[in-house]
């Protein structure tokens, strides 16, 4: 029997109402036993006094590129680097190459993710054959062979017919079907946030109102289905009292924005003198608007935090603005931003902050995990509140070390990640 | 006039006007005067540059930035190499670093770049030795264009301190428009833009210019207009619905020409359509002052050239 005793530390279990000093007790990659100085048993003991113990967290937005495009990110870098960052699981985008619209390709990265042997991966399938918005792709297939959710993110849906099919089609195999809420022919070859500062700074500009559009359109259409819609990375204001709403008249939307958006605003892509590092989709927005969510994520309207992972090489990055590709390598940096920017100044506390990264996530895609109770999944994220994090990008697990933050000082990082009673990082 | 040691522009770049200062701005504009005098000697060269290589790297096609260019860097006596390509570097598979790498290995002096994607100029600034002029990005600068139309109109009035600009045409993604708004709002000018507001950018008093959606009113009391070329083959009928209508409604005819100040100058950066922004009638008459924005270009570029070379102003004509 595997045994692994984690003693001392300040467990956090939102679901049973759980804040105190405990030792968790995982066998056989399950909880056992939970309390206070469990007696030693023959187990490895992680000892995590002075830190903090939570169930593990999900990312429900990564990009981990492989298939096809391996010298971006591979699938075992892209699952070291999440444990690295504090999560026991990752949700990935079905925009590799070969696109995962069938369920070989699901199949082949659940295998490639298992030989990982890191952290979970759990495939979500594109919505529609080759993301292309055309028809819809083997939702069926892929959800048996693995698939947790449906997307073609990044790319918009942008046929309001298609997504109202997907919708009511998703509703057979009890999966959410997740967007990048955008009007293209709006946002119209832009490169970053329209507004004061795009005028400024002479960078062309995608207009708020094309994600609040879309964000309209596609509650409304949730709520003519009844479908499971989860809204990806919100950037703006505007979609964030949409939802808010739309919640307050019962609507069953979800929605999650990416620690960038809390983070930065579009005077920082001013400040980098057009340092495609900035360059993300959804791009920078105004601090009106990241103050909005942050006060979405206090009121609760803001259901997951997720890191929107976008590794790219080096190279790639290496160029004028426009010419770069939109994304930041952001598992390593998510979770020391949450702590930083919401827990260190008291927008929400560190309960709170493990729904938006754990429990919530899990009960959105409807895997195992997200709690602590006994037989759950032996999967802890363990943070160090007090850790000082300078965000050193050349010490990246990740292969792409493309990032805004290179330098930045944050205070509160992950400490260590344990995946099925395994320790499968540690500081 | 009043003679300062050029040093504060030795050795930098001109990525845009944004970042200049107006005692630059001044210098620049100053030193232009004296190089005019050379295009009217009968050998038109002096040897400020002599012995200093200059690449003209043109990344989107340009004609007469790219000649008034040559122009000013042989009257100037530097070689000069030319690179023209109307692909950016990404469809060819090169990187703007490995570009800028590749271009630094043969030690020039000076790059003049003109790209279709704004910020490239900045970019290339940071990893380059060379001194970077910005001969036009995306849709950001086009800091030799704004400076020679300064000069131009300061030519005609002596200052540019309280006199109204109009800016009229395409200008939601025009560098010509924002370089000119920001050197222009800068030496005191006032500026305002006119034009469908699909044709303008959002929150344009971020660029202290004063909106207009028609332009008539903008005309009233302007000493100086100048219209924007209009691309029909960019706009997919989207901005606008014909060129008969934006003629009907927003070109510079003669009777809107009158609403101006007597004497108010006509400008264009050119290429000109007649009869879609302008009249030809304007374009041709006594106020219009294109062709002299076209001569004033070489003295501008050799004062750029000049002075980021570390000439001083006193001697700029020298021989």
């Amino acid at each position: 029997m595997s045994r692994l005793l984690v003693r001392n530390g300040r467990v956090i279990d939102p679901v049973q109402g759980i804040d105190e000093l405990m030792d968790i007790l995982i066998e056989d990659g399950r909880i056992a036993t939970l309390g206070r100085e469990i007696k030693a048993v023959d187990a490895p003991e992680l000892d995590a006094e002075g830190l903090v113990v939570a169930p593990g967290f999900i990312d429900l937005h990564s990009h981990l590129r492989e298939p096809g495009y391996e010298y971006k990110e591979t699938i075992e870098t892209g699952c070291l680097a999440a444990a690295a960052g504090g999560f026991t699981a990752v949700c990935c985008m079905a925009n590799t190459n070969p696109v995962n619209d069938e369920p070989a390709v699901t199949r082949y990265i659940m295998e490639k993710a298992n030989r990982a042997g890191a952290v979970k991966v759990y495939p979500i399938g594109a919505l529609s054959k080759g993301c292309k918005g055309d028809e819809l792709a083997e939702i069926g297939e892929m959800v048996r062979a693995g698939a947790v959710a449906i997307s073609d993110s990044p790319n918009p849906v942008a046929n309001s017919l298609l997504m109202r099919r997907a919708l009511e089609y998703c509703k057979s195999f009890d999966v959410p079907m997740i967007v990048h809420p955008q009007d293209e022919l709006l946002s119209d070859r832009g490169a970053m946030h329209e507004g004061r500062v795009s005028t400024r700074i002479g960078l062309r500009g995608m207009p708020g109102a094309a994600e609040e559009a879309f964000v309209a359109r596609d509650i409304l259409l949730a709520e003519f289905t009844g479908g499971r819609l989860h809204l990806g990375h919100l950037s703006t204001a505007g979609s964030v009292e949409a939802i808010r709403v739309a919640k307050a008249r019962g609507s069953r939307v979800t929605c999650e924005v990416s620690a960038h958006h809390f983070s930065l605003t579009d005077e920082d892509v001013a400040g980098s003198n057009y340092d495609p590092q900035w360059k993300m989709n959804p791009p920078l927005r105004t601090d009106e608007d990241r103050k909005a969510i942050i006060a979405g994520i206090a009121d609760g309207t803001i259901d997951a935090i997720v890191s929107d992972h976008a590794p790219h090489h080096r190279d790639e990055k290496e160029m004028d603005f426009a010419d770069a590709p939109f994304g930041i390598s952001a598992l390593e940096t998510a979770v020391s931003l949450a702590l930083d920017r919401l827990v260190r100044p008291g927008v929400i506390d560190v309960p709170a902050l493990v729904r938006l990264m754990s429990v919530t996530p899990a009960r959105i895609v409807g895997v195992p995990g997200g709690s602590l109770a006994e037989g759950s999944p032996g999967d802890l994220t363990i943070l160090d509140l007090e850790r000082s994090v300078t965000v050193d990008p050349d010490l990246f697990v990740s292969k792409g070390r493309n990032t805004p933050f290179a330098g930045v000082t944050l205070q509160g990082g992950p400490a260590a990640t344990v995946v099925g009673g395994r320790v499968v990082w540690q500081r | 006039m009043g003679i300062e040691p050029a040093t504060a522009l030795a050795g930098k770049d001109l990525v845009g006007i944004a970042t200049l200062e107006p005692g630059e701005i001044q210098l620049l504009l100053d030193t232009a005067e004296q190089l005019l005098e050379v295009a009217r000697r009968p050998i038109k060269k002096v040897p400020a540059l002599r012995g200093m290589t200059v690449v003209n790297l043109f990344m989107e096609p340009s004609t007469r930035t790219r000649f008034s260019f040559e122009v000013a860097e042989k009257r100037l006596s530097a070689d000069t190499l030319n690179f023209s390509s109307s692909t950016s570097s990404v469809t060819k598979g090169e990187t703007l670093f490995d570009t800028a790498r590749n271009l630094m290995a043969m030690a020039p002096d000076f790059i003049v770049i003109r790209h279709p994607n704004t910020g490239a100029p900045h970019r290339l600034a940071g990893v380059v030795s060379a001194s970077v002029i910005n001969a036009g990005d995306g849709s950001n600068e086009h800091p030799t264009q704004a400076l020679l139309d300064a000069f131009t109109i300061r030519r005609h009035f002596g200052s540019l301190e309280g006199l109204t600009v109009v800016i009229a045409g395409d200008i939601r993604h025009s560098r010509v428009a924002r370089s000119n708004a920001f050197l222009l709002t800068k030496m005191g000018a006032k500026v305002r833009f006119a034009a469908p507001a699909s044709l303008l950018p959002v929150e344009v008093e971020e660029l202290q210019a004063q909106p207009y959606h028609r332009l008539e009113p903008a005309l009233e009391g302007a000493d100086a207009v100048m219209m924007l070329r209009i691309q029909m083959e960019r706009q997919k009928k989207l901005n606008f619905p014909s060129m008969r209508e934006y003629f009907d409604f927003f070109a510079l005819t003669p009777e809107r020409l009158r609403l101006a100040k007597a004497g108010a100058l006509v400008m264009h950066p050119g290429p000109m359509n007649r009869g879609v922004e302008i009249d030809s009638e304007v374009a041709d008459g006594d106020q219009s002052v294109i062709l002299e924005q076209v001569t004033n270009g070489v003295a501008i570029r050799m004062a750029i050239l000049y002075l980021l070379a570390g000439g001083r102003s006193e001697s700029a004509a020298g021989s």
